[in-house]
């Protein structure tokens, strides 16, 4: 594929479009999926500190 | 012009680059002063940003140098860590993991990785012990991004590889120590879009430089199929995956099948698995503000982990068609070198008397003026070299007198004028070409003027030559920063460089942030209860562990050792953390004591394979060596009574420890809570809050 001749890269450089296909799609359709409701004051405090 | 000097523009570009940065940072932590500004800013970080602050952290120099420079070395084969960084770093790490790790890291107020872990399990063994070893081994991590930058600009810029690291090094401990660790993602998120672009650029370029993709990849597994020098562990091409099998192969060469090995457990397990359990990248998942955040961040984290480490590993493997068919070095000859030793393989032990592997080649080697300020900037492998066509038409030589040792060539069909070296022809033993360098070696004086072009003819593992005090080594960290150098414009240089910059600071920061915060507030702190002072060594915890890093990035040079050091780090995380992680975060009924033996073990047999087995990491430390006179275990020597010394378990030398440990350290982590009680119902509602 792609002028790859070993079966197991093009494997790997199919899987690697599939996958990043796969990310894409699972961050489309859970878009405004996952709830945004909500208080991080420690973390702050560390930070200051730091 | 190929190195060129550090002059006003690249110091005016880095400084510009830097104040920018800096000014972001100032300006989100000046927009975040109290908790509920955190929390909003939070809501209306663009998942873009949550994203690429991710994946600059995750990617660093060692991906783009440090493992681009293994594909060159190996091929393609590295796309399988590609996959597994987009499916397992990305999709299984933010849709599986990130949602837990941010519920559970609030409700027991844990702000670092190991105090994660060890609230979970009610432990403050877990806590401390996990701090330290974090606290030990990230500086290998950190050593192997700084090393990776270095060798970038030491070839880029033409100064030494001591020299970079000095600049490199006070650049990042500046960043760090003035404000990096506060971790404002807007400043992450302008170094993954430099990141980013840059590799775009980069891959569209490689693509068409060597006649398009199918093209490219078919002249590539054209070339590959010539004699390597990697041919005696397995090597079948730049797209091939490595001869597969164990022990000794039918001709009795026990290193036959070790480049599979170390490919698949090494490079793409150790690393590919091992990412789940990073203590820097666990705690992003923390600062989280939302799942909804982690939904979207998965879509540009997928794109931008395929282009960051995709296209590092396949302009990595194209460099070699790149520099044995296309690049063309035009300049003097300023001297040669005839039958230089060459490093083709190099480790360094602590003790040098002990596990000193050194492989040298003897080459003959050509030193080249590319920009006309008499000092050689370009050194060439002369084997395999043609010499095609003298460009200076006033010297009579493309007229009709020919000086002594000149003739007509047919290359490729085009008949040439060039100097003939036929006194002395040897074949080259990576590519099976003859070599020419005799006449040139005998005649300099007659050359020196000479303005030359010049085919390299050459693998990029044989292009990538560079010099440390008096000894040649050919270096596979220098293999990206080469072809950089060779095949994009000047300007891509300096892009590149930002690219670098953007890459090892960004990752740099949250590395020595965990680093601090292990020693400081998960062991000094847990173990002494003392937490006005944790702060402060914090502190001195980042400047021991700036120190230390530089200490091995002068020292480990040579070698594959950005991957290697990557990969160690990354598979000690997975073997040592990964089950209690995972298990803490979905099981309740995994226990305190489960998961503790589960993390010393995973620590302990990791360990112990890195000194007593895996052959490269017990040949440099020499441990093994001290004790039972052989590099590993498994490998000849003193104890050749089976099984030591064993063919069919030599194998094992270059087999990963989180093949080993990781199994091990789940196995522990089941039967020990299974064997312990349960704990009690009212700890774990905290924990789940359910």
């Amino acid at each position: 594929m792609l002028g790859i001749e070993d079966k197991y890269v093009s494997a790997a450089y199919v899987l690697c479009l599939l996958s990043t296909v796969l990310c894409v799609v699972y961050g489309l359709i859970n878009w405004n999926r996952g709830g945004d409701e909500i208080v991080a004051a420690d973390e702050k405090k560390i930070e200051e500190e730091m | 012009m190929l190195a060129q000097t550090v002059g006003i523009t690249e110091i005016i570009v880095v400084l510009v680059y830097m104040f920018i940065v800096g000014y972001l940072g100032y300006l989100g932590y000046r927009n975040t002063k109290t908790a509920a500004d955190y929390m909003v800013a939070g809501r209306q970080v663009h998942p873009f940003v949550m994203a690429l602050s991710y994946g600059a952290t995750f990617i660093s120099t060692s991906a783009i140098v440090g493992f681009g420079g293994v594909a060159g070395m190996f091929g393609m084969s590295l796309l399988w860590l590609t996959f597994l960084n987009i499916f397992v770093g990305v999709f299984i790490a933010f849709v599986f993991l990130g949602g837990p790790t941010r519920r559970m890291g609030h409700h027991l107020k844990a702000h670092t990785f190991p105090e994660l872990l060890g609230k979970r399990y009610e432990s403050s063994f877990i806590q401390i012990f996990s701090g330290l070893v974090i606290f030990i081994f990230i500086p290998l991590y950190a050593a192997a991004v700084l090393i990776g930058g270095c060798e970038f600009i030491a070839t880029k810029f033409g100064i030494s590889y001591d020299v970079a690291l000095l600049v490199f090094s006070v650049i990042i401990a500046a960043y760090v120590i003035m404000g990096g660790l506060k971790g404002v993602m807007y400043t992450d998120a302008l170094q993954g879009s430099i990141m980013f672009i840059g590799m775009i650029i980069l891959l569209v370029w490689s693509y068409s430089a060597v006649g398009g993709v199918t093209n490219g990849h078919t002249e590539l597994g054209e070339i590959g199929k010539m004699p390597s020098l990697f041919g005696k562990i397995g090597f079948k091409g730049w797209t091939s995956m490595p001869e597969f099998g164990w022990g000794a192969d039918a001709k009795g060469n026990p290193e036959a099948y070790n480049l599979w090995w170390i490919i698949v457990s090494t490079i793409t397990l150790g690393v590919g698995i091992g990412v789940l359990a990073q203590p820097q990248l666990a705690v992003r998942f923390m600062t989280v503000k939302s799942k909804k955040e982690l939904n979207r961040a998965v879509l540009i984290g997928g794109i931008f982990i395929l282009i960051m480490t995709g296209v590092a590993f396949t302009v990595g493997s194209l460099s070699n068609l790149f520099f044995m068919k296309h690049e063309v070095v035009k300049g003097k000859i300023v001297s040669t070198t005839k039958m230089a030793m060459v490093v083709a393989k190099q480790e360094r032990g602590i003790n040098p008397k002990n596990g000193k592997d050194e492989v040298p080649v003897p080459c003959n080697l050509i030193h080249i003026d590319t920009n006309n300020d008499g000092d050689a900037d370009v050194n060439l492998v002369a084997r395999g070299l043609d010499i095609i066509k003298v460009l200076d038409e006033t010297s009579g030589i493309a007229g009709g007198v020919k000086p002594p040792g000149h003739g007509i060539v047919d290359i490729e069909g085009v008949v040439k004028v060039i100097p003939l070296v036929a006194t002395a022809v040897i074949t080259d033993p990576s590519t099976g070409e003859k070599i020419s360098f005799a006449t040139i070696h005998d005649n300099l004086a007659s050359y020196r003027d000479l303005e030359l072009e010049i085919k390299p003819h050459c693998s990029a593992y044989i292009r990538a030559l560079v010099k440390r005090g008096e000894t040649w080594f050919f270096n596979t960290g220098s293999i990206i920063p080469t072809y950089i150098t060779a095949a994009m414009p000047g300007w891509f240089g300096l892009l590149f460089l930002l690219t670098l910059l953007a890459a090892a600071m960004s990752t740099l920061s949250s590395q020595f942030h965990a680093l601090g915060t292990s020693i400081g507030h998960d062991v000094y702190g847990k173990a002494t209860g003392n937490t006005s002072q944790s702060i402060s060594i914090t502190r001195i915890g980042i400047v021991v562990g700036i120190i230390i890093a530089v200490i091995i990035s002068h020292y480990a040079r040579g070698g594959y050792i950005i991957a290697r050091a990557t990969a160690i780090f990354f598979g000690l995380c997975g073997a040592a953390f990964l089950p209690a992680f995972v298990g803490g975060l979905f099981f309740k009924g995994v226990t305190r004591a489960g998961a503790k033996w589960s993390i010393i073990t995973g620590s302990v047999v990791s360990m112990f394979w890195l000194v007593f087995v895996k052959d490269k990491e017990a040949r440099a430390l020499g441990i093994c060596y001290k004790l039972f006179g052989k590099y590993s275990m498994f490998m000849g020597g003193k104890m050749d009574e089976a099984p030591f010394g064993n063919e069919q378990l030599s194998t094992l030398a270059v087999v990963d420890p989180v093949i080993i440990a990781l199994p091990i350290s789940l196995l522990v982590l089941i039967l020990v809570s299974l064997a312990t009680q349960r704990p009690n119902d009212e700890h774990l509602k905290s924990c789940f809050g359910k």
